[in-house]
């Protein structure tokens, strides 16, 4: 039901029908690098998670991968990022060392946030990250804060606000867009679509399916872009960020996207059919279309991607590696960085 | 029949006002509805519209008049066909004889007397020191005007602050001083712009962020407690939420109950919060300049009730008075009363009347709920072995359950006698004035309660 829904709203939806504009060789490697680095990452977490070595709740991006890289490819230095729970990605595509995500996934003192914070609260003022937010749609009142520090500073930079389309429904998200256009505020909102608010289909929470219109109602322009393809994504992303930088506004993505694995590692994931999953997995995965394309283009040989698919791993197995072995936090820590 | 114009209260907590211009003269004709003169309040000005036809026979305030008693008659007018200079009618005889018109003190609930001098703790202000006399209002306007001008990271937000003047009236000015970058007008939406305030403070800006009143900060808890409160233990102590929390608190009057309630307790609950309220002028300014100048998100706790009421304030460039400290407000050796913010008027009066039967009470404002200076109420309870915690909030799990728990964990075997707690009582607030009254704490509660603890 929902991939026929789906189906339909894409085909009359502002989604281009031409092929993106291509990447150069460097950003299709780049891309082709991040996304698996970020797929071989969140495999390496389920994995430890199902040893217990990860507790609470683990939100994996597996599936989405291309967004986050695509939205990378544009954004420039000194861009900040924030988004919701399912963060990992997030994270790694700013460039945030992966054994200190990893390590903060175990709850160890080596860990982003030492520990303290686990997988939906991790930080990092060095690479412009704002977290990792556990309360949905909460992300997107704080992207609008940045984006009012950036145009009190005049400093030049748009603050990305990813949020999913459960978030999409709460109500801070429109006073948000409210304020940001009012003001004009430099911000990019990234609606990742990926159909389910944890087991709740699109079709059965949302009135508005076409979420690039959600913003209507403000004036803000919005672009319903495919998810899955990288240069999809950063063309459309080029433009939002130019729109913000250029003092226009605000801009709303719709990333229409998919994550292959439950909305948490508890989650059997009975609302939809196994060969639902399948599907995207063969016909739309992010990474399987950028080595697919650049096989057939003869941009690089398959020995190339082996290299980097094995570099990729020695980085994921160091981090877990890291991990599993990294002290927990000391004692003391329960009760520092409470008030600075 | 002649009627009198009477100075009407133009906002709960008004208790007299400027009046500003008459827009009628003695022979105007008049009907209901026509403005017949502006009254400028601590808040705004505002017309006056007369309820009565007839012909203006009398002024009896002149334009430009200030601080005139709410209830006051002001003018006269004579009924059609009555003569128009007629004499003015016998205040004495024809004013209403609501309490506010009288030369009595106001009721319990509504103290307009300033806070003691003896107020100040010595070792804040250097001896000698130029003292001013200015309201609360003032003070905390000062105060961000002079955090503004030593900082340009710091920046006010929140519904009216700017083109409005504040709701009431507490940023007077400061559009006009530092812009509208700086001195920003929101819309009405509580959680956005809280959101928009702590992402602004993540990157290090200094939002000052006005509620209108405290109670409208339930649309925004999550932002206040799930982001300001936590980010820096969750990030590991790396990213911090430099943000003040500010607006008034607590009961006004006569503004019933989704308008009337205390989040003292609430917000003092929350690792990674301090909460301030202040009780006077002078506290009002030191503190808000700390809270400003803190690394953490602070609660500032107002009252709007003591808006306006007048303090001695040091006239210094650097008044700062520490968050987490008590102040003895009075010394006493037989009872300690400890309370804040609007608290402590009932403890001020409470022990002027125990005074008058040789009872001498030790006042302790607390000033700071969190973090509490337990230390400060421990000293007394050493010296007088009894203490009565006195607060307008609701008893349960209140902030006076908690200085009382801290007592007892801290000097037990100091005590003469249980804790007692006076608190504003287990309901809602009512809106009938005998029953809002019933609602709050009062003077001699607080006499009973210290009387109780004294067994006499």
């Amino acid at each position: 039901m929902a991939i026929a829904a789906r189906a339909k709203s894409a085909k009359s939806a502002s989604v281009p029908a031409a092929a993106p504009p291509a990447l150069t060789r460097d950003q299709e490697i780049f891309a082709y690098r991040e996304m698996l680095l970020i797929r071989r990452f969140e495999e390496k977490a389920g994995q430890l998670y199902g040893m217990g070595l990860i507790g609470g709740f683990c939100h994996l991006y597996i599936g989405q991968e291309a967004v986050v890289v695509g939205m990378q490819l544009a954004m420039k230095k000194g861009d900040q990022m924030i988004t919701g729970y399912r963060d990992h990605g997030h994270m790694l595509a700013c460039g945030i060392d992966p054994k200190g995500v990893m390590a903060e996934l175990t709850g160890r003192r080596g860990g982003l946030s030492k520990g303290k914070g686990g997988s939906m609260h991790m930080f990092s003022k060095e690479k412009h990250f704002y977290g990792g937010h556990g309360i949905v749609g909460a992300q997107v009142s704080l992207g609008t804060g940045l984006a009012f520090a950036n145009a009190y500073r005049k400093n030049g930079s748009v603050s990305v606000a990813y949020f999913g389309d459960g978030a999409a429904n709460q109500g801070q998200v429109y006073e948000s867009f409210n304020i940001a256009e009012l003001w004009k505020l430099p911000v990019v909102f990234v609606i990742e679509n990926n159909r389910y608010a944890m087991g709740t289909a699109v079709t059965r929470a949302s009135a508005q399916q076409d979420f690039s219109r959600r913003g209507i109602s403000f004036n803000i322009p919005g672009e319903q872009v495919d998810g899955m393809d990288v240069r999809a994504v950063k063309a459309a992303a080029e433009k939002a960020l130019a729109w913000a930088r250029e003092g226009k506004g605000p801009f709303i993505l719709e990333m229409q996207t998919y994550r292959y694995r439950g909305h948490s590692m508890s989650d059997p994931a009975k609302y939809r059919t196994k060969e639902e999953v399948q599907k995207m997995r063969e016909e739309h995965d992010p990474i399987e279309q950028v080595s697919a394309r650049m096989l057939r283009e003869k941009r690089a040989k398959e020995d190339e991607l082996k290299a980097i698919d094995q570099t990729v791993r020695a980085i994921v197995n160091e981090a877990a590696e890291f991990a599993s072995h990294n002290p927990e936090p000391d004692v003391s820590e329960l009760w520092t960085d409470i008030l600075a | 029949m002649a009627t009198n114009i009477l100075m009407p209260a133009l906002s709960p907590t008004m208790e007299q006002g400027k009046l500003a211009k008459w827009l009628k003269k003695v022979g105007d004709k008049i009907k209901s509805g026509d403005v017949i003169a502006e009254i400028e309040t601590d808040k705004a000005t505002m017309e006056v519209e007369a309820v009565d036809e007839g012909v203006l026979s009398s002024i009896l305030v002149a334009d430009g008049t200030e601080n005139v008693a709410v209830n006051t008659p002001i003018g006269v007018i004579a009924g059609e066909g009555e003569d128009a200079s007629a004499a003015p009618v016998q205040v004495a005889s024809a004013a209403p004889s609501t309490p506010a018109a009288t030369p009595e003190p106001a009721p319990a609930v509504v103290h307009t007397a300033p806070v003691h001098a003896q107020a100040h703790a010595v070792e804040e202000i250097p001896a000698g020191t130029e003292m001013v006399l200015i309201t609360m209002r003032e003070a905390l306007r000062d105060a961000m005007a002079e955090e503004m001008r030593r900082d340009d990271n710091v920046f006010v937000m929140g519904e009216e602050v700017a083109e409005y003047q504040g709701a009431y009236k507490v940023t007077q000015g400061l559009l006009q001083e530092f812009g509208p970058r700086r001195v920003v007008d929101t819309p009405i939406t509580e959680h956005g712009f809280t959101g928009v305030g702590v992402g602004a403070a993540m990157t290090g800006l200094r939002p000052i962020v006005e509620f209108m009143t405290w109670n409208f900060s339930m649309q925004a808890m999550d932002q206040i407690v799930n982001s300001a409160a936590k980010t820096l233990y969750m990030s590991g102590g790396q990213m911090g939420c430099p943000i003040v929390f500010r607006g008034p608190n607590g009961a006004a009057a006569r503004v019933a109950a989704q308008h009337s309630q205390c989040y003292a307790a609430w917000y003092s609950q929350i690792p990674g919060l301090s909460v301030v309220m202040p009780s006077n002028a002078s506290d009002a300014k030191g503190l808000l300049k700390s809270a400003i100048r803190d690394n953490n998100p602070v609660i500032f706790l107002e009252n709007e009730i003591l808006y306006g009421q007048s303090g001695e304030v040091p006239k210094l460039d650097e008044f700062l008075i520490p968050i987490g400290k008590a102040r003895v407000h009075r010394a006493g050796k037989d009872v300690t009363l400890v309370s804040f913010g609007i608290g402590m008027t009932y403890c001020i009066k409470a022990a002027d009347e125990l005074a008058k039967e040789g009872v001498e009470a030790e006042i302790i404002d607390l000033r700071t709920i969190r973090p509490m200076d337990t230390e400060t109420v421990v000293r007394s309870i050493m010296k007088t072995g009894r203490c009565v915690a006195v607060e307008e909030g609701w008893p349960q799990s209140g902030v006076t359950a908690e200085i009382g728990m801290r007592i007892m964990e801290a000097a037990f075997d100091y005590l003469d006698a249980p804790v007692a707690r006076v608190t504003g009582k287990d309901v809602p607030m009512p809106y009938a004035a005998n029953l809002e009254k019933l609602a709050l704490p009062t003077v001699s509660d607080v006499v009973r309660a210290a009387k109780a603890v004294l067994y006499r």
